[in-house]
């Protein structure tokens, strides 16, 4: 079995896991974990279309 | 006198070590998730195990290569020391020989890093688990 991600597809997956295990291990009450999971869920894609661009730029 | 003691501030003093501080770290590192839930933490367990198996999983669907232990390149070395934390599950694909990679598949270099980064992340939650242990964290 085969799956095909695009590239966003990809970074957006990953976004979400790592973000649920960051929010987990890093804050002790529900509260906090779920904030910052989706703090860092918000990083990650922030940062993936940060890069995208910057490199758009550079490309140019 | 002000109270300095805030949520952010408070300082956990941790227990001395136990068997649960030892039992907890390994189980979590063979099933990921499974030294919170040992430990009664039961959803955090099972969030863990399904984000970190899903990504393993998902690694080995788009055809990334799993890392054997090697004396090699550095790159090589890592890539070992990140596949190895995912435990179990690294332990079942060896056996089963998966994770061979495909050149083949543009996204195949996506699905060996989805490998990697699922050990890694099984690594902090065998920290976790093993500082819930010890009393260091709720």
């Amino acid at each position: 079995m085969t799956i095909t991600l695009n590239h966003f597809s990809a970074a957006a997956v990953f976004a979400l896991f790592a973000s649920i295990v960051f929010g987990i291990t890093h804050r002790e009450t529900t509260r906090e974990m779920v904030r910052y999971g989706l703090y860092c869920f918000a990083m990650f894609l922030g940062g993936v279309l940060v890069a995208g661009w910057a490199m758009w730029v550079l490309r140019r | 006198m002000a109270n300095s003691t805030t949520e952010k501030t408070r300082v956990v003093q941790a227990q001395p070590a136990s068997v649960m501080a030892v039992i907890a770290p390994a189980v979590g590192w063979l099933i990921p998730g499974a030294g919170h839930m040992i430990q009664r933490r039961w959803i955090r367990g099972l969030l863990l195990f399904m984000s970190i198996s899903t990504l393993f999983v998902l690694g080995l669907a788009m055809q990334g290569r799993i890392y054997k232990a090697n004396g090699g390149d550095i790159l090589d070395i890592l890539g070992f020391v990140g596949d190895v934390g995912a435990g179990g599950l690294y332990i079942v694909t060896l056996a089963m020989d998966w994770g061979q990679g495909a050149i083949a598949f543009a996204t195949a270099d996506y699905g060996t890093k989805f490998i990697i980064v699922a050990g890694l992340l099984n690594f902090i939650a065998v920290a976790d688990a093993y500082h819930i242990a010890i009393g260091k964290k709720r």
